[in-house]
């Protein structure tokens, strides 16, 4: 690196040459630059929240009201219902659980928090950003395929996921669902290629493992798992297109007979799909949580202005979590025929991973333990993370006994959990960011950066928490009931005899409770429209917001490191770290916090007698 | 001649650095890196001779290979291990007799020789590597004096391309042999993960090729030393790892049907 890193990144890769510029709207568009790459993925992200949210209600509104005709489209058939349920998890947890906090947030903030102007690979990651864009099109355009899209859920268990004539969409549809996954794993293990090397290689002096923020380690254990398990999926994606057009039998057992056809030949076994795909799976929901445990612990010792309790122990189980992470993935195949002593192993350790969980749940508790928090949007979002972290953490170890798994695994009790623990605990860390790290966001080189606002965005939080809650607490109950995953109608389903079914029986008692969470999920959806409001307006004439407005300790809310500089860029010193982050002071007024760049002064040691009560 | 003789000044005044033996003359490398790459305190000074300059980029380009081949190790780890699955799977007939299926495919002889061009062209790309690096020709780019480097680079790196090439051919042959003898991708289990196992590999070595040929069209076009480095050296390691995971494979392929 040169000391002239203020020229524009896009720039600073390869020689400096005198080329002629492109046209400025295509070089804004394939830029190189890690800023307009994060906003871009989060763009992409938020389409594909839109879009994803948009199905969930439909799958509401299907199980309730099953005679409603969808416009433009007429009633729904149980293979559209199979469809809205295998895009909607797709798109959530790729396109938006994956790519908003590992690729957004990652490419927005991560360099600047570890004091580096530039990514490792700027070209590369522009690559990875393009290839997930035509991947999340591919998945889109699997709609319009001849007998639609993939019905096989997001997991696309064979033998009738490798058997194209086993049902519509299972054709064209399939393909296209595997190209696009393979797509968007080859460009996930590219981001984070990019993301190590630069965690790895890039650090500003000063700058040691111990002294990165928690949201670094989130980033890079997760992209650690992405480099492990990516790959293991593009092998199970590409074993299960042979099996598919080329004849093998790599996943398909000798006499399967699916709609007619009779597979003979080699001993296959689905079962080894399901080791495959788990193997990457599980990683995967870390993958979309890691970068949010991480920002909570950040956020909940920015707000309350404290350190972060217990800070190397954070560092540990972050890594624990991620190693754990790894070797139990064997809990979603309780059901699926795996062998007993197998399932007890995995049932070990999944519960073994409770301990790291809990000893962070422990740690964030403790930091905001009687501190009188500044209650600001950011930190309402993190104490949501918590709250829905705890609750929808709380059915992991019932569901982790293969007993009571048998006969909870194909209930909505899943659903409910995995929705509170990941998608919502997801979405709540995404909001934090969002929220918290705006002004950086909407920076540019000719006005400071806006903050969203404030009352908004409380009534957006409480809206929010409320909705969550109302929509998927009641479905462990509901689950419990007997109430069954993946399928699209609950009653009218005739019986022997004219009668009701006595599945339709049963699942009668559970309509009032549905009908009550499809309208939780119309209020939830409808929360979300104050964040676009508060969004929309924020961008034209939100207030300008100071250049370190939460009193943040960490790197990218240095001076220099937000687009627009209030010095010229000549003047820029070289930035150095001197200390851990979250070095707060709350008992003194003039400093109150000292960030991880300022120099030592002769007043540090006075503080650090002050805030080092405790031995670390 | 080098074509700027007076350097630009594109760079800050920095401070001479005494114990850096910078007399203030000359473009030394500069020590003061803004963006960590060593870390606190790396000084060029006390890294072991050969390894001094400003090798920033190059470290990362070689570490961002190494995760890559990392994430690439984890993909055939998951195809050996569906190897040994369905090898020991098996099903109940109609009589409930246990049958396993798996009829070990014959290692046609030529995938030996295979082997061996395969490890002498790890041999030859290693040679252009560290011909990279060699000091005196450093200096001697360094000074103008043409470029040597590429001229002894060149050679070795041509050589590796051909036996590449000819690995390849090798393996297409060896296919044809099986194909002859009426094993094909579906014919049975073990064939499927013959075929799966060397074609996946000859896929990576078309993009090794594809590397090294860049790293070839670099040699004559970069003027850039940093760049033609990076381009050779990342090839190489790649292709090293190719050779490997052969080794591995192949061990595999004849030793664990």
């Amino acid at each position: 690196m040169t000391p002239h890193s203020n020229v524009p990144p896009t720039r600073s890769h390869g020689p400096r040459k005198l080329t002629p510029k492109p046209h400025p709207i295509l070089s804004r568009i394939f830029s190189t630059d890690h800023r307009t790459i994060g906003i871009q993925y989060l763009i992409l992200a938020l389409v594909s929240v839109i879009i994803g949210t948009t199905l969930s209600l439909l799958m509401r509104i299907h199980l309730v009201w099953p005679d409603w005709p969808l416009p433009l489209h007429g009633l729904i058939l149980p293979e559209d219902y199979l469809a809205l349920v295998t895009i909607h998890g797709t798109v959530m947890l790729f396109f938006v659980l994956t790519t908003a906090p590992q690729a957004g947030f990652g490419n927005l903030i991560l360099p600047a928090q570890i004091g580096a102007r530039t990514m490792a690979f700027p070209g590369l990651n522009a690559a990875s950003f393009w290839l997930t864009a035509i991947a999340l099109i591919t998945l889109l355009c699997s709609t319009f395929a001849p007998g639609g899209a993939a019905i096989s859920g997001w997991t696309a268990y064979p033998p009738l996921s490798a058997v194209p004539s086993a049902g519509p969409g299972q054709a064209l549809g399939m393909d296209l669902w595997l190209a696009s996954i393979a797509l968007f794993a080859i460009a996930s293990t590219a981001s984070s290629i990019n993301t190590l090397t630069t965690i790895l290689r890039n650090r500003c002096p000063g700058m040691t493992w111990e002294r990165l923020p928690l949201t670094v380690w989130g980033w890079f254990t997760a992209a650690l798992l992405s480099i492990i398990a990516f790959s293991v999926l593009l092998a199970a994606i590409l074993l299960l297109f042979c099996d598919r057009h080329a004849g093998t039998s790599f996943f398909l057992p000798n006499g399967d007979l699916v709609n007619g056809v009779l597979h003979q030949g080699g001993n296959g076994s689905p079962l080894l799909w399901l080791h495959l795909f788990w193997f990457f799976g599980h990683p995967e929901v870390y993958i979309a949580i890691l970068p949010g445990m991480g920002l909570t612990s950040m956020l909940l010792a920015n707000f309350s202005h404290r350190r972060v309790f217990a800070y190397r122990t954070m560092i540990v189980t972050t890594l624990l979590i991620g190693l754990l992470g790894i070797l139990l993935w064997g809990h979603h195949m309780f059901v699926a025929g795996l062998n007993p002593f197998a399932s007890s192993a995995f049932s070990i350790s999944t519960m073994a991973i409770a301990l790291p969980a809990a000893a962070k749940v422990l740690s964030w508790l403790a930091t905001t333990w009687r501190s009188r928090p500044s209650y600001k949007t950011p930190m309402l979002f993190a104490l949501g993370f918590v709250s829905l972290f705890i609750t929808g953490g709380l059915t992991g170890p019932i569901l982790a006994q293969p007993i009571l798994d048998e006969y909870l695994h194909n209930t909505f009790f899943v659903v409910a959990h995995f929705h509170l623990i990941m998608a919502m605990a997801g979405i709540f860390g995404l909001y934090a960011a969002t929220y918290y790290w705006f002004p950086l966001l909407t920076a540019t080189r000719s006005h400071p950066g806006r903050l969203l606002s404030e009352p908004l965005g409380h009534l957006h939080f409480w809206c929010t928490l409320i909705g969550a809650y109302a929509v998927f607490l009641p479905m462990h109950l509901t689950g419990l009931a007997g109430e069954p995953r993946h399928y699209a109608q609950l009653t009218g389903i005739p019986g022997p005899g004219g009668s009701l079914s006595p599945a339709g029986a049963l699942l009668s008692h559970t309509l009032p409770l549905n009908r009550f969470i499809t309208y939780a999920a119309f209020f939830l959806a409808a929360g979300q429209l104050l964040f676009l409001i508060n969004l929309a307006r924020t961008l034209y004439k939100g207030n300008f917001a100071s250049s370190n407005p939460w009193q943040a300790t960490t790197l990218e809310w240095h001076p220099t490191m937000n687009p627009f500089t209030p010095s010229s860029a000549s003047d820029t010193s070289e930035i150095s770290v001197h200390r851990m982050p979250c070095h707060y002071q709350s008992n003194k007024v003039e400093i109150s916090f000292l960030p991880q760049w300022a120099p030592v002064s002769f007043a540090q040691g006075e503080i650090a007698n002050a805030t080092d009560s405790k031995p670390e | 001649m080098p074509a700027i003789i007076t350097p630009n000044k594109t760079e800050q005044e920095r401070k001479r650095r005494v114990e850096d033996h910078d007399n203030g003359a000359g473009r030394r490398p500069p020590t003061d890196k803004r963006t960590g790459g060593g870390g606190d305190n790396d000084n060029w000074n006390e890294r072991p001779h050969g390894r001094r300059g400003p090798y920033e980029r190059l470290h990362r380009y070689r570490m961002g290979i190494f995760f890559a081949l990392a994430s690439d190790l984890m993909f055939f780890v998951a195809i050996v291990s569906t190897f040994f699955v369905n090898q020991s799977t098996g099903h109940f007939d109609a009589y409930n007799h246990y049958v396993n299926e798996w009829l070990p495919t014959t290692i046609p002889p030529i995938l030996w020789l295979n082997t061996v061009v395969l490890l002498l062209s790890s041999g030859t790309i290693e040679f252009a590597r560290r011909n990279m690096f060699r000091e005196t020709d450093v200096m001697d780019e360094w000074l103008g004096l043409g470029k040597p480097i590429t001229r002894r680079a060149l050679p070795w790196l041509s050589a590796t391309i051909g036996l590449g090439v000819l690995f390849l051919t090798g393996q297409w042959i060896a296919w044809r042999q099986l194909a002859r003898q009426h094993v094909f991708f579906k014919t049975n289990q073990s064939s499927h993960f013959f075929y799966l196992i060397t074609g996946v590999h000859a896929i990576h070595l078309f993009l090794g090729i594809a590397a090294l040929l860049a790293a070839f069209t670099g040699l004559y076009v970069s003027r850039q030393l940093e760049n033609r480095q990076i381009l050779v050296d990342g090839a190489a390691w790649y292709w090293h790892a190719m050779g490997l995971l052969w080794l591995f494979l192949f061990t595999l392929l004849v030793f664990f049907q």
